[in-house]
């Protein structure tokens, strides 16, 4: 049985060694009919690249949000595709001022998300209450209601720099072991 | 009027303000007062028991025709013997004119509704109760308008604190957003010091030499 080796995390650029493992997983189907994978890696690459994000836009750093996902930052290139519903998404991205009486909304839409979910905080507002931290009627930090993968600073943070958060957990997700016992 | 508000009325544009003042002074000379103001826009002032009347006066009237509430709101004074002051401001758009009610109003007093005429009134009541606590009679539905369900207090008055009393928390074992006293893990900092450019001037030049001083020493140290 050929064990073909694959202890590169990041993804392998199309080339001579890519063609080499393309192939060899090709033989294998052909000649035994199945292909031995890392499970981890297989549920960790599916997962990292489909990262359905809910519609969950506060204040102005939902424009920020709109803006990565039109056609000139276009979020589908990583088959990120917004959801309008909970029931359908992985992740939150809570953009905006989080308010009081928000907080238990935004609650109940996260505990309606199906796991694994992970949810990214957008913006200063999001992050620790921002301008409005000594407001009697904001959440000083959306932290305090759900827990949080990413942080994004800014004020808005500019469309690129959502996307970047995005990657970043692209490869939080594939470093987690999501067999293997914690 | 003052004759200063005039000319800067006539360098603007055609006035056609001060013709409708007399006008709507006399419609209302037994309700409510005409108030001078800096821009020379039509401000009156009445009472609190003169407030429907007056406001009645202005929408029925044929002449007058001030249909539109376009803004209903509030302000306090904590000084002042009656600490809020009620402000309407109206459009009557088949005149092209605006103006503005003033009514003190003291806390715990009862302020008639002008839902009935101006429908517009009914979120801009519940605004102010929500805000500066005045309770208006004869409101359909009187909750409420912006903060938070259960909220205790009136966030525009004075006597406020900024941050409030309480702040949210998900309480894990309880599995629901929890309420808790606010604890702020840094104060809020109140840079309370008047602006360089219109503050004490005599401040400013003594900070600035002193500034100037402390280079020149540098400069000397680094010299010698």
């Amino acid at each position: 049985m050929g064990v073909i080796p694959t202890h590169l995390d990041r993804p392998i650029p199309p080339g001579e060694t890519q063609d080499k493992i393309l192939n060899a997983v090709a033989d294998e189907i052909t000649n035994r009919g199945f292909v031995i994978a890392s499970a981890d890696k297989l549920f960790n690459w599916a997962r990292s690249g489909s990262l359905w994000p809910m519609t969950f836009g506060l204040a102005c750093c939902a424009v920020e949000m709109m803006h990565s996902a039109a056609s000139r930052y276009d979020m589908d290139r990583y088959g990120m595709l917004f959801r309008p519903s909970p029931r359908q998404s992985d992740v939150m991205i809570v953009a905006g001022t989080l308010t009081n009486k928000m907080a238990p909304a935004l609650r109940r839409v996260y505990d309606q998300m199906p796991e694994p979910r992970w949810v990214l905080s957008m913006g200063s507002c999001a992050n620790g209450g921002g301008y409005y931290h000594y407001s009697y009627a904001v959440v000083r930090g959306c932290d305090r209601i759900v827990p949080v993968d990413v942080y994004v600073p800014g004020c808005p943070p500019t469309a690129e720099a959502l996307i970047y958060g995005l990657l970043q957990l692209q490869k939080k997700i594939r470093r987690t072991e999501t067999i293997a016992r914690r | 009027m003052t004759s200063a508000d005039i000319t800067h009325s006539e360098k603007n544009t055609p006035d056609v303000k001060q013709d409708f003042a007399p006008l709507l002074s006399a419609l209302l000379a037994d309700n409510a007062l005409y108030e001078p103001s800096a821009s020379g826009e039509l401000v009156y002032r009445c009472q609190l028991d003169k407030l429907f009347t007056t406001l009645t006066i202005l929408k029925s009237n044929v002449d007058l025709d001030f249909a539109q509430l376009s803004d209903l709101t509030a302000v306090d004074y904590p000084d002042r013997l009656q600490r809020f002051e009620l402000v309407y401001q109206l459009l009557s758009i088949s005149n092209n004119q605006r103006v503005r009610i003033l009514c003190a109003v003291d806390e715990g007093q009862i302020v008639p509704s002008v839902t009935g005429f101006f429908k517009s009134a009914e979120w801009s009541e519940r605004e102010v109760w929500d805000m500066y606590g005045l309770f208006f009679s004869d409101h359909p539905d009187l909750r409420r308008l912006l903060t938070d369900y259960g909220f205790e207090g009136h966030p525009l008055r004075k006597d406020f604190p900024l941050t409030g009393y309480v702040e949210v928390r998900y309480d894990d074992i309880e599995k629901r957003v929890a309420y808790q006293p606010v604890q702020l893990t840094q104060e809020y900092r109140d840079f309370d010091f008047l602006s360089p450019w219109e503050g004490d001037q005599e401040l400013v030049h003594s900070t600035l030499n002193a500034e100037e001083e402390k280079d020149t020493m540098l400069k000397q140290d680094g010299d010698a």
